[in-house]
């Protein structure tokens, strides 16, 4: 026995001896490895995902939803008519951004602002998934009869973006979300209405993807009329610029128009193609003149 | 009992023939940099994460950089760094392993002109080189600063078709280390 653990020790202490390389101990034990690009943009497809735009950075997004592809042929496919989407999004530091966006449609505009609270990571600090809180304010300004106050016009929106990576190749996420409106379209719809997303990205190359994104409003809420937002799309990452080139059921790109107002049914083929593409610009301090 | 006496005996052997290295500096403080110039936007980055160990004994010398730690302006760019070029998720780190050429009098204050040879390795790729460097003794501490090309093509990092800003195949490195913590003795 202590033959055994004489040996055993001897053989612990020439393999240690081995380790007696300096690129063994050029370790850091403080070094926290996170996970990068869970997605590629601040969006999965509509809804957000966890990811913020980088410290000093500002992306500038375009969005287009073309009408329905069964309007057929004389409206060629849709593409005859649009609606769309300028936003411009800030990042505060690497943990925070705001951003604000006018859509077409009911000619709406909205302000919001998005807050790391963890990223998934391993090392020092070590996580198991990312988490991002969003809070969005949005304000309809198309003409309506009879016309309504600015607070009737409102709606607010709160969601938890829980996102894990999976490998390098699969991302998901689950976002529980609350949706308050002042004043909902149809009468017997409730004015706090309770949903989650799930989305998911997978990488088939280095640079492009195929998303998939489901918003599920809870039963009972809104009108049978409504359809739950199911979307997906095919995006290209360049280095300055993310393309997502999609198909949805939704002809709106905020929160209270695709999660709670989604006229289209995949299951009637009321589809929209549409795309969104991204541009980054850094207002850092350059490293070097 | 005798057996817990060699068996303790044995683990502080163990100990101190691992830590009882004061001929080995540590790097405090470390940056390195790239360079690469481009038509729409500079491409730049820094790291303060790396480490290198000097062992002023046999000359030897290390450096460990943690790809993903390269900081750029761009975040989108960052990631499309770590994403399609160096794939940092496969290979974490670059390295370089190798000795000093020169003889050095790590004792000496003043600067000197070194160069070292080892492998470099960059993207999971090896590569043997010699890069040079200026050596700093000050007091109990040692400075190193070097600048290096690395070309794409000898670490296999290829330059997507699609791309909005085009890398350059050669991109150039600095680095600084500061030295002054001799490892535990």
């Amino acid at each position: 026995m202590k033959i055994i653990i004489t040996i055993i020790l001897f053989g612990f202490h020439s393999l240690v001896f081995a380790q007696d390389d300096l690129m063994k101990m050029a370790t850091d034990s403080n070094e926290t490895q996170v996970k990068n690009s869970t997605f590629k943009a601040t969006r999965i497809i509509n809804g957000h995902s966890v990811e913020t735009v980088g410290k000093n950075n500002m992306d500038f997004k375009i969005s287009h939803r073309f009408d329905q592809i069964n309007r057929g042929f004389s409206d060629f496919f849709g593409l005859d008519a649009a609606t769309n989407r300028l936003g411009l999004e800030y990042g505060l530091s690497n943990g925070v951004m705001i951003g604000i966006g006018r859509s077409s449609y009911e000619k709406n505009y909205d302000f919001f602002g998005k807050y790391r609270l963890m990223r998934q990571s391993t090392g020092r600090n070590s996580y198991p998934v990312s988490i991002s809180a969003f809070t969005g304010y949005s304000l309809r300004t198309v003409k309506s009869t009879p016309e309504l106050s600015a607070s009737d016009r409102s709606s607010y929106t709160g969601q938890l973006l829980v996102a894990k990576k999976f490998g390098e190749l699969f991302s998901l996420q689950l976002s529980p979300t609350i949706i308050y409106r002042n004043r909902p379209d149809k009468l017997n719809d409730a004015k706090s209405v309770l949903a989650t997303g799930i989305g998911g990205r997978v990488k088939i190359t280095k640079r492009t993807s195929i998303n998939g994104e489901y918003n599920y409003v809870f039963p009972g809420q809104i009108n049978e009329d409504y359809s739950n937002n199911l979307s997906f799309s095919y995006d290209i990452e360049t280095g300055g610029h993310v393309f997502q080139l999609l198909f949805t059921n939704s002809f709106g790109m905020v929160e209270r128009q695709f999660i709670t107002e989604t006229e289209g049914s995949w299951a009637n083929g009321d589809i929209h193609f549409g795309f969104n593409i991204t541009r980054t610009f850094s207002f850092d301090k350059r490293v070097k003149k | 009992m005798k057996s817990l006496i060699l068996i303790g005996t044995l683990i502080i052997f163990n100990i101190i023939s691992v830590y009882n290295q004061s001929n080995i500096y540590k790097s405090k403080k470390s940056l390195v940099t790239f360079f690469s110039k481009a038509p729409l936007e500079d491409i730049e980055a820094k790291n303060e994460k790396a480490i290198s160990l000097l062992n002023v004994n046999n000359n030897e010398i290390v450096v460990r950089i943690p790809i993903k730690q390269f900081m750029f302006r761009n975040k989108l760019m960052e990631e499309h760094f770590n994403e399609n070029y160096m794939e940092s998720e496969r290979f974490p780190y670059a390295t370089f392993k190798g000795k000093i050429n020169e003889k050095v009098d790590f004792s000496n204050p003043g600067n000197l002109n070194i160069s070292a040879t080892g492998i470099l390795n960059v993207h999971g790729v090896n590569k043997k080189r010699t890069l040079n460097g200026v050596l700093t003794v000050i007091d109990s501490e040692i400075q190193l600063k070097t600048k290096f090309d690395i070309l794409l093509a000898d670490h296999k990092i290829s330059i997507p078709r699609l791309v909005f800003n085009k890398i350059a195949e050669q991109i150039e490195v600095n680095t600084f280390f500061s030295y002054s913590t001799q490892v535990k003795q």
